[in-house]
């Protein structure tokens, strides 16, 4: 391995590596709204909007990203829309988040005991409150392991997109290997721009994942 | 001990066609305990949870202090915080400490001030000797105490009518005495209190009034000494016969 080729490399990988962030990171905040406002729907059963919210959540979840991205990217303009290879990678990266937190929330939810409800109704507390402050906190808490295992999953899963041209990490090595042949160079590089993006998310996961759950599971 | 203020009047409760409860009536005065014994199934905790409004009724009416709380309105909601329920699986909130449990309801349903309504929550957790467990989390808590805290939050909304389903049922036999002694306490400081039970012993020291209730209705009533000494129906006798052992 060449040390000067590394040191020319690095510049170029800490910009991918800001790019994959920022396009992670909305992508990922679009998949907890996406997957909470789905996850309420299914388990409050609102009619009208369950089975489609179904349907969103299957279609999503059994089809690869990289197939959604192709979709996204060459379908969207042939209706007229036309979007940025970050911003597509932003909307598959949120749409397939979307139907895994989904999921995670919901059986977050439905892990909580019906009768914190009758317990919350005979305090008097409206169904709101009951929600807000009884049973979302239990869920949450509840959820935290399955929540970080998607996001470390959502990360990795920005290496697709530099089949849509985004210049994300994965679009740098390839890119690199290509032009100038440095193959263990770039490769290594790249394993360790993807360690200094997940593992900090790991550490900091399993902190959060011990804080939260504190008070129902242990000391 | 004169003016009547629960009125339970000719309540009907089914599930589909299966009728739980049957035209029962029942007055319960201000500052009266009254302990409602009968078979299991006979229909006593349904009759608990219809009063709170866990369960809708099919007919009759229950009222407290003349107005109806049968419903769901926004008004009849506030006017049940009027009674307070606790189970008999506790039921706290798992992720709050025991504090916090206690005082989640007054802050956020009654609106009270946050230091006033923990000031009292330590009080009343001190008058169940739990104080110094205010920052501790359910399952750190023995059986009994997280009744006895249950019991506590139920009173922290100043409740003036107290509903104890089976609150000892789930508890090992060493954690119930500590339990039945905080119902006694409640009951002596002139609490208004319908307890659901199978303690005979407990049912007989707490109670101004005995209800015994059997496949869905009242069969028969009275004070304890009536009624444990001079059971007048076949049905309460063969029921109390079967709390006794010979050899």
């Amino acid at each position: 391995m060449n040390r000067d080729v590394i040191v020319e490399y690095v510049p170029l990988y800490v910009e991918a590596l800001g790019r994959t962030v920022h396009i992670g990171l909305v992508g990922i905040l679009g998949a907890i709204l996406l997957g909470l406002g789905s996850s309420l729907i299914l388990y409050f059963q609102v009619k009208g909007f369950r089975r489609l919210t179904r349907a969103y959540i299957e279609l999503f979840r059994n089809t690869p990203l990289l197939v959604q991205l192709f979709f996204l990217y060459f379908g969207l303009p042939k209706l007229g829309l036309r979007i940025t290879a970050d911003f597509c990678g932003m909307l598959g990266l949120a749409l397939i988040g979307g139907s895994y937190m989904a999921e995670t929330f919901r059986s977050g939810l439905e892990a909580v005991d019906r009768i914190q409800f009758e317990s919350a109704k005979s305090l008097g507390m409206s169904p709101w409150q009951t929600f807000f402050y009884v049973i979302l906190p239990q869920a949450v808490s509840t959820s935290v392991p399955g929540f970080v295992a998607n996001m470390i999953f959502l990360l990795k899963e920005t290496s697709v997109f530099s089949a849509i041209s985004v210049m994300d990490l994965m679009f740098t090595a390839k890119d690199l290997i290509g032009m100038e042949y440095k193959t263990m160079e770039a490769l290594t590089l790249l394993v360790v721009f993807y360690l200094i993006m997940l593992l900090p998310v790991s550490v900091l996961g399993s902190l959060v994942e011990r804080r939260v759950r504190y008070g129902s599971y242990g000391d | 001990m004169s003016e009547t203020i629960l009125k339970i009047d000719h309540l009907q409760k089914q599930f589909d066609s299966h009728v739980i409860l049957k035209d029962v009536s029942l007055s319960v005065k201000k500052g009266e305990v009254i302990v409602i014994i009968g078979p299991s199934g006979c229909g006593k905790s349904t009759f608990l949870r219809c009063i709170n409004g866990l369960e809708d009724i099919q007919s009759g009416d229950i009222l407290l202090e003349n107005r109806s709380i049968v419903g769901n309105t926004t008004q009849i909601q506030k006017e049940r915080q009027r009674i307070g329920m606790v189970f008999q699986s506790y039921d706290l909130f798992p992720h709050k400490t025991v504090l916090d449990n206690v005082t989640l309801a007054p802050r956020k349903v009654q609106k009270r001030d946050k230091a006033e309504v923990e000031k009292e929550g330590l009080q009343l957790l001190d008058r169940v000797g739990l104080a110094s467990k205010q920052n501790a989390y359910p399952r750190q808590l023995s059986g009994g105490q997280k009744q006895r805290v249950a019991i506590v939050r139920a009173l922290a909304m100043h409740p003036e009518i107290l509903l104890f389903d089976e609150v000892t049922a789930a508890l090992d036999p060493e954690m119930v005495h500590e339990v039945l002694e905080t119902m006694l306490e409640l009951a002596r400081s002139g609490n208004t209190m319908l307890i659901v039970t199978h303690e005979m012993s407990f049912a007989r020291a707490v109670a101004d009034r005995i209800v015994f209730l059997d496949e869905g209705g009242i069969v028969e009533e009275g004070t304890p000494e009536e009624f444990f000494e001079h059971p007048k129906t076949d049905r309460a006798k063969k029921f109390l016969a079967s709390f006794e052992y010979h050899r």
